[in-house]
Parts: C-alpha cells; structure tokens; sequence
C-alpha cells in the first residue's frame, strides 16, 4: 500500500506543477494585451454621457487600483497568485461588478455535465464495441461499422455538431437545437426542468460521441487484434474457457489500461471540443461564456475560463491516473 | 524510398486511396497560382448565384468566385498544417531522441515538461492568444504558438522508440568508434524514428488545421485572410444556410473532409506499415 501512497503523491505533485504552469502561462499571455482594461470600462461611461475630465481621471485612478494595475507586473503576478488560491480573479466586464469567478462559477456545472456524461459514454461503448470488433475478425456488423468509424474520426467537432444543427434544425427539426434548457421553465428540481436539461443535451452530447467514438473504437479494435494471438488467449481457449468470459475477462481487460492512459492524456483534446460544441449549440457553458468574454474584450472572464480549464482537466487527469493502479496491478509495483 | 511506395500503393488499399484524396486536395490548390481573381477582393461576380458551368462552386454572397477563392482557401489551411507539422516534428524529434538516449535527469526533466504539455488544454490557451494579439495573429503566429503544443505525444513515442535502439548492438558500436551523442542521435537513431515521424506528421496536419478551422469559425483569427475556416466564418456571418446559399458551406465541408479522410488513411497506413507483423499479414506472406 505504500508503494501507492508514494505514486499517489507523485502524481499530485505533477498535477500542482500542471496547474502552476498553466496558470503563470495564462496570466502572463492575458497581460501582454494591448487592449486595457480601465480603458474599456471608461470608454463605455464616457459613451454615455459627458463628465468633466477630472472625474474622468480619478475614475481611470480607480479602476486601476480595482483592477491591482498600479503595480509593476511581477508584483502584479505574485498579487494574481495569492488571491487565485482564493478563488478571486478580479471583477468581470461582462457584467461589471459581478466577480469573473462567479460567471465561470455559473457555467462550469454544465460543462463538467456534458463531459463526463458524454466522454464515459464514449469511452465504454468505443472500447466494448472495439474490443468485439477484434475478437469477432468476421463479424459483417462490425466490420462495416469499423468503415464509418475510419470515416468518420478524422472530421473534426465544428463540422459535425454543425452539420447535426443543419439536421435537426432546418431538414428535420425534432430536437432543439440551441440553448440548455427550455425558455419557460423555471431552473429547479422539478421533472419538467431536469427533462428539459436531458433533451437539450442530446444533441451536444451526441455530437462528441459521433466524433468519439471512432478513436476508441479504432484504437481497441488494433490493440485486441493483437492481444488474440497471444499464448495465454489460445490456451484459455484450448482449456474450454467459455468465449464470452475470454473476451471480457482474458482480453478487454488487458487491453483497457492502455486505452485507460490515452484517456487522460486525450482529455486536453476532449475539453477544446466542448467548448466548441457548446458555441454551435449556445449551450450555457464554458465555451460559450469564453466566446462572449473575447468578443467583449473582458480579460478576467477569459483568464479565469483558462485557469478553470486547466485545473479541470488537470484534475480529471489526476483522477483517472489514481484509478490506473487499481486496474493494473502491475503499476503498483513499479 | 521508391520500392517502399510501390509496395505500398500495391499492398495497402487505404495508403492509395489516401494518396489520391490528398493529392487531388494538393492539385486543387494548386490551381490558385493561375487563379485570374484576387482572393481578397469583394463584389467582382454577382452574388449568390449557384454552382454552373461558368462558376463551377458557385459564387458566395459577397461576391467572390468560390472555385477560385477555395484553391487560394485549401493553399493556405494546408500550408498552415504542413508548416505545425514541420515545426512540431522538430522540436519532438530533439526532446524524444535526447529523452531517450541520454536518460537519467535529461529524460526526467524532459518528460516532467512532457506531461505538463500534455495536460494542457490547448484551446482556451489559443482563445487568450488571440485574445492579445487579435489581428496581429497572422498564419505563420498561429502556426508557431500551435507547433508549441503540437509536440509532446510524439515525443514520448520517439522516446519509447529511442529507449529500444540504446541498447542495440549498433549503438555501442558507435559509442566505442567515439560517436559524439549528438552525431549517435542525428545520424544512427534517426532514421529509425522517421517511420514515426511521418505517421504522426499527418495525424499532427489533422489537428492543428482542425483547430484553425475551429478558431476560425468563431472568428478568433485573421478573418481576411482566406482559409477554409474563413471561407466557414463568413458563410454563417452571411446566414447562408438560412438564405439557401447551401453550396458556399456545403462545397468546403466537403473537401475538408475529404482532406482529413485522406490525411488520416495515410497516417493509418503508415503506422501499419511499421509494424512488420500487420504488414506480412497484408502482403499475405
């Protein structure tokens, strides 16, 4: 068991230099724009109406002790480290006082959602299906889904969630479209709210298991076509075990745990998909919330989308690596 | 060289028809160095009319030749991927083959860097890119930031490959003739990596020109510069799917998948290629 506790912290100390790297790197990209900004938030007050420019000029002094601009930037960045352990990155622009965390805080829900639900979808029935696909070399079934799959892996997000809205929107129009849940129902626990979630979810989250579903399925089917010709497989068949458990037990077992890294180390890929996907379907997400703030010129929303965004995937990572060696005993000792 | 794709174009169905794709996609491009329009002007056909004998994709709404304006659009989007690929494969060459054969702290150091590249979600990071540099963010900016996370997978796999050859008689050899370590890396362990190295240059092609397409689309880079995501970004920009344009959204998708389809046959077949137990299977030896 120690040899875990001591993996265990390995694996937590790549995970705090994951985070500290893609944070520093965040800030220090976010803060060589040119565009300021107490500027921003001055020109739209000035726009609407006239003030003297000594009001003006205070107003700018204000808002860069607000924004903690009145620094030289390493002070800026050591100040940006203490209050992002806080969980404080600074008022956003969208909606001026409200803090950027809370925004991402609002949209983070949805995002996890949709990811987790349509990854672990993917992920199972890609392997599960892949691993019939070698084992079962002469199914037709099979065989002609592994054509489309290869047809279908290489086209990335965009197209697919667009072409599903091309579908569903204008040729056949069943499922909604846009949006994560419906306009008259108000957000609570009830039935009605919960299904409506459920239905607009459907396309968002068949779009990233279309595009999904082909990397596992194709990965698999290579892996199990040459865990079949292995020693221990002939035997257990020559010994009578029933091909239900050698499929399942003898050789999707083994061939999970790589399909098990490539997960987490595919995760990166997965989360730039959501967000994409949620931008074609205005789902209330991350990705969505990150377009708005980049059209609206608002750093601290789109600093903290990045900042979220690596700890969440960085987290997911660390989670799947600490699962690894319940899997593979054969990590634990290493 | 030449037998080996011969035998290939022989062997492996998926390995020619890959060729084909990509290579049509590569003529079509082509074709923008006679191309009669200049790709950025406006309004020099009339709008919207649809695909005919004299304008052969149709003309989109702002009045631009689509035929012409995609041979300039594909030139572009593939000049974009190859020049990811190129700079990407440079740097995992560098980090995989020195990860691999030196060792100790210099693959520690180098695979710590690695990971975290790895866990790095690639996208928002562009997105803050753009954020800052808004429309200084030209192709070849693009294509240096993307090459600067396009790297590590393959490195870990140049590694793992490198990792086998350290130990191979060859390699000792060489050591004890008084090889320098970078002469055994550049001139003993790399042509061993190249099969890798081409494999993954497609699937890296695939990724970085998703990803422009994706930026692109949602208007996150230089939108007057013509790419197939532009080509994408203006078309929605001009509803055209609402106001029955179909051809200027239809005609792109089609040859981007295409090119996807090819680029990504030619990188399956070429990891086939490399492991020799799949390619006797096919040769039926």
């Amino acid at each position: 068991m120690s040899t875990y506790l001591v993996f265990a912290l390995k694996r937590f100390l790549q995970f705090l230099a994951v985070v500290f790297t893609g944070v520093s790197a965040s800030f220090f990209i976010a803060h060589l724009s040119p565009i300021s900004p107490v500027e921003t938030i001055i020109g739209r007050v000035s726009g609407q109406s006239a003030f003297s420019p000594e009001a003006v000029e205070s107003l700018r002094q204000t808002l860069t002790e607000l924004f903690g601009l009145n620094v030289p930037l390493h002070e800026q960045y050591f100040n940006f480290l203490r209050r992002f352990l806080v969980g404080d990155l600074g008022p956003s622009l969208l909606a001026f006082p409200t803090p950027a965390m809370k925004l991402v805080g609002l949209a983070l829900p949805w995002t996890v959602g949709l990811l987790t639900l349509s990854t672990i979808l993917t992920w199972l029935v890609g392997n599960i299906l892949g691993g019939l696909a070698g084992y079962y070399q002469n199914s037709r079934l099979l065989k002609a889904f592994g054509i489309v799959a290869i047809g279908v892996q290489p086209i990335p997000y965009y197209i697919v969630a667009f072409l599903m809205v091309i579908i569903f929107g204008f040729l056949w129009p069943v499922l909604p479209v846009s949006g994560g849940f419906a306009m008259n129902v108000r957000p609570s626990w009830s039935p009605e709210f919960v299904g409506s979630i459920l239905l607009h979810g459907i396309l968002p989250a068949a779009s990233l298991v279309i595009v999904g579903l082909g990397t596992w399925f194709l990965g698999m089917r290579a892996l199990v076509s040459n865990i079949v010709t292995e020693d221990y497989v002939t035997y257990a068949e020559l010994a009578g075990v029933r091909r239900e458990r050698i499929v399942s037990s003898y050789v999707i077992r083994n061939a999970m745990v790589p399909q098990l890294t490539a997960l987490a180390m595919s995760l990166g890929g997965i989360f730039s998909g959501t967000i994409i996907t949620e931008q074609v379907f205005s789902y209330p997400g991350l990705g969505t919330l990150l377009v708005r703030a980049v059209n609206a010129g608002d750093s601290a929303v789109v600093l903290a989308v990045s900042c979220v965004a690596v700890i969440a995937v960085a987290t997911a990572i660390l989670l799947i690596d600490l699962i690894h060696p319940l899997l593979d005993p054969r990590i634990r000792v290493e | 060289m030449f037998s080996v794709f011969r035998d290939l174009i022989r062997y492996n169905m998926e390995f020619a028809v890959g060729v084909v794709l990509v290579g049509a996609i590569v003529l079509f491009s082509l074709l923008s160095f006679i191309s009669p329009v200049d790709p950025t002007a406006i309004y020099t056909t009339i709008p919207d009319m649809p695909p005919s004998a004299e304008y052969w994709f149709g003309t989109n709404s702002r009045g631009q030749d689509l035929f012409w304006h995609l041979t300039f659009a594909f030139r572009n989007t593939l000049f974009f991927g190859l020049s990811v690929a190129l700079l990407s494969r440079v740097i995992s060459i560098a980090v995989g083959l020195a990860a691999g054969y030196l060792g100790g702290w210099t693959d520690r150091v180098l695979m710590f860097v690695n990971d975290i590249f790895v866990a790095l979600p690639t996208f928002p990071i562009l997105v803050l890119f753009y954020f800052v540099l808004r429309s200084d963010l030209d192709m070849f900016k693009l294509a240096l930031i993307m090459a600067c996370f396009g790297w590590p997978y393959d490195a870990r796999l140049i590694r793992s490959v490198a990792l086998g050859l350290k130990h191979r008689e060859f390699t000792r050899h060489a050591v004890f003739a008084g090889m320098s370590p970078v002469k055994i890396m550049f001139e003993e362990h790399l042509p061993y990596v190249m099969p890798i190295v081409f494999a993954t240059a497609m699937a890296n092609m695939i990724w970085s020109i998703g990803l422009e397409v994706t930026l692109a689309v949602l208007g996150f880079t230089n939108i007057n510069i013509p790419t197939v995501g532009t080509a994408l970004y203006w078309a929605n920009n001009h509803s055209a799917m609402v106001v029955g344009v179909w051809w200027w959204i239809v005609i792109p998708v089609v040859l981007i998948v295409l090119t996807f389809l090819g680029l990504f046959l030619l990188a399956v077949s070429m990891n086939e290629y490399i492991d020799p137990r799949s390619r006797l299977r096919r040769m039926g030896a």
